[in-house]
């Protein structure tokens, strides 16, 4: 018998007499306390995002573009990361050719065995877009794809990332509900900046991913 | 690791007893303990401020664990299916050898010599470093306090914490011994040299490990959770990811995490989520530019189906290992966690190691606590951890060869004389002549008690009879009213 068989086996033969406890969910529960006005919805996830030691900045309608080449240019920052294919990525850089702005913009595109060592060494910070943020717990839910793929997020210092405040959802429940089915191959939540406490309860940000992260809120215009 | 470490407390020791009275002994170690558990509590319950949102919550986890339990097989094969439609490889263990072959045959297929692992209790359960090691595959750490723990060849203190009895001097001091850096007590000094070296092993590595924290059935998605990100970098960075986790991990759909991820991550770290929540459904897939181009999953029972068996032990397998248990309980806060001897330790390690090794080589798991009930308090999933040791203390002096037979090591603190003496003890309570007898022999002649009565003397002063019983009190004070 093989070990698959054993263990089903003996569980099945656990459970002879007994009755499935189905359906046992009460989304209230998890949706009710954690309830926001729209307006609420931006000043909590920009709170509890500051207080993880992210940096949330916002902004209106077009804006975005701008409010990002100055917050590169503040920190020095020469090269950034991009998805040229989104549109956001776009949006960006038509904005960075007609400002002649110096910044060199790289593209993932091409398989990470092809660049790796240039994006663990090389790489000072990247620009991602998210699918959703949530309000209750100050979080990005970003979904790699071939665009923008899973280690964009992970490996370069700084990571920036642009969210819709439409795109705000009260709680995880609720944003689970617009989830795409089937699951993407790679889904994310993201509240903060890399950190751990591990030596004596200490925070220290920046463990393995990100030192920074910079959050876009933009509002309509 | 080139030398071995000279444990305060030889970890290889199962002995509870003899652990703690070394262990009790260690003033730094009960400092750290002591500061570290006092601030995850008061870090869970500002987390928790309200108590109708915190117990409607538990309540719901519990249900949700219970249900998932109620219909394990099914949710297993349903998981498997999914998984291997999106095209995750399933492998099923029934012990630690078995889950160890399994990794290994995975590793040599791809000619591994160095694996990265994120934090997973099930490859300590499983000893995977030490078998990789005798392999000749290096397997290395990557959560910060794992890392810390290998590199002073010492075990997990915590599920959570693992490096949590060592101050930031000691981790310096470590640091310079192992890894010839100037000596610093400064953490974030500490923790960026230690990314900077794990980077270079996330670049190389062939395989990526790590755990799960729930394993969605109806979506086939194993969910991890984290902090640092080397999960995420371990899972995503080699060519391959193998995640290991116990079968009990599974839950019906994706809704069912919300109210489970809550209560894990506030429970464990006072945290309304952690950093990364990294939900992964498939390899890497046609057009995508990275993530492992294979992913494993073994499912290990390792004992815990004998659990499953018994519908009162079963509730042991509700755990979603977040650690408040330990963090609140007064007997691990000052033995540390090493003293257990178990890979998990703590209440919830009193509760499952018996299982996982067997009673006879946890006689005395079950025994060491005060049954206080901190723990099935602050349990998110409310398993009632204190009847769990309870009746576990019940099976541990049942007679080996009753049946039927719950547990591996049944009746391994079973003892003729001590049965016959309760029998005694029975037989004199239901007596009445001879407890009268009894009773007025032992207040009449208390004075006689000796001093030194055993095992019982060595910690406790000897009993001494009151002058006269209650009954005759009771008796005195009812004449003496009417």
């Amino acid at each position: 018998m093989s070990a698959r068989e054993k263990i089903l086996a003996s569980l099945r033969s656990s459970l002879i007499g007994t009755t499935p406890i189905t359906d046992p969910f009460d989304a209230t529960l998890v949706d009710q306390p954690w309830r926001y006005s729209a307006a609420e919805r931006v000043t909590r996830l920009k709170e509890l995002m500051t207080a993880v030691h992210g940096e949330v900045h916002l902004t209106r309608g077009n804006q975005w573009p701008q409010l990002l080449s100055d917050l590169l240019a503040q920190r020095k920052i020469n090269k950034l990361l991009i998805a040229p294919t989104t549109a956001h990525g776009q949006t960006f850089s038509a904005y960075c050719q007609v400002h002649h702005n110096p910044l060199q913009l790289l593209a993932y595109d091409r398989p990470i065995e092809e660049w790796k060592r240039e994006l663990f060494d090389d790489v000072p910070a990247s620009f991602t877009g998210t699918l959703a943020g949530i309000a209750a717990t100050g979080t990005l839910v970003v979904q790699p794809s071939p665009a923008e793929p899973r280690l964009m997020s992970l490996v370069p210092p700084l990571h920036i990332a642009l969210l819709h405040a439409s795109q705000i959802y009260d709680n995880l429940y609720q944003a689970q509900q617009d989830w795409p089915k089937p699951m993407p191959s790679n889904l994310l939540l993201i509240s903060g900046p890399s950190k751990t406490a591990d030596i004596e309860q200490v925070l220290a940000y920046g463990a393995h991913g990100p030192k920074d992260l910079i959050v876009l809120i933009v509002e309509d215009a | 690791m080139n030398s071995q470490r000279i444990h305060a407390v030889d970890i290889t020791a199962r002995s509870i007893k003899a652990n703690s009275r070394l262990s009790l002994k260690d003033q730094q170690l009960r400092n750290n303990m002591r500061s570290a558990m006092d601030s995850l509590i008061s870090k869970r319950i500002i987390s928790m401020p309200d108590e109708g949102e915190r117990e409607n919550l538990r309540e719901l986890g519990n249900k949700v664990r219970a249900s998932a339990l109620s219909q394990l097989p099914d949710l297993l094969e349903l998981l498997e299916a999914n998984l291997i439609k999106q095209g995750i490889q399933v492998h099923w263990a029934s012990t630690t050898e078995e889950a160890n072959a399994i990794v290994l045959e995975i590793a040599k297929a791809r000619n591994a010599t160095q694996v990265i692992k994120g934090k997973s209790m099930v490859s300590e359960e499983m000893a995977m470093n030490e078998h990789l090691t005798e392999h000749g595959i290096e397997a290395l750490e990557s959560d910060m306090g794992e890392y810390i723990i290998q590199l002073d060849n010492e075990k997990p203190t915590h599920i959570i914490m693992p490096a949590i009895h060592k101050n930031a001097e000691q981790v310096g001091r470590l640091f310079e011994h192992r890894l010839a850096l100037p000596y610093t007590d400064d953490v974030d000094s500490l923790i960026q040299s230690a990314r900077g070296i794990l980077r270079e092993k996330f670049f190389h590595a062939d395989i990526g490990i790590s755990g799960v924290n729930f394993a969605v059935a109806e979506t086939g998605t194993l969910l991890l959770v984290e902090n640092e990100g080397n999960g995420r970098m371990s899972t995503t960075v080699p060519p391959v990811h193998i995640a290991v986790t116990g079968i009990e991990k599974v839950v019906a759909n994706l809704q069912d995490t919300v109210p489970l991820l809550s209560l894990l991550t506030r429970s464990a770290l006072g945290q309304g989520i952690t950093t990364y929540v990294n939900m992964i459904s498939a390899p890497r897939q046609p057009g995508e530019l990275d993530g492992p181009e294979e992913v494993h999953l073994v499912l290990l029972d390792n004992g815990r189906s004998q659990a499953f068996a018994d519908s009162e032990l079963r509730q042991t397998l509700n755990c979603i290992r977040c650690g408040a248990c330990m963090n609140h309980c007064p007997v691990y806060t000052r033995i540390g966690g090493q003293a257990y001897g178990t890979v998990y330790p703590g209440p919830i390690g009193k509760i499952i190691s018996p299982h996982l090794l067997g009673l006879e080589n946890t006689p005395d798991h079950p025994s060491a606590s005060s049954l206080c009930g901190a723990c099935g308090e602050v349990c998110p999933v409310k398993i009632p951890i204190p009847a769990l040791l309870r009746r576990l203390r019940e099976e541990n002096v049942k007679s080996p060869s009753q049946q039927p037979q719950i547990m591996d090591g049944q009746g391994s603190r079973y003892s003729a004389k001590e049965r016959l003496l309760w029998k005694g003890w029975q037989y004199f309570n239901s007596v009445p002549l001879l407890y009268k007898t009894g009773t007025f022999m032992a207040t009449r002649f208390g004075g006689l008690t000796p001093k030194n009565l055993g095992p019982w003397t060595q910690h406790h002063s000897a009993p001494k009879p009151a002058a006269r019983s209650l009954h005759e009190l009771a008796k005195a004070h009812l004449e003496k009213k009417s």
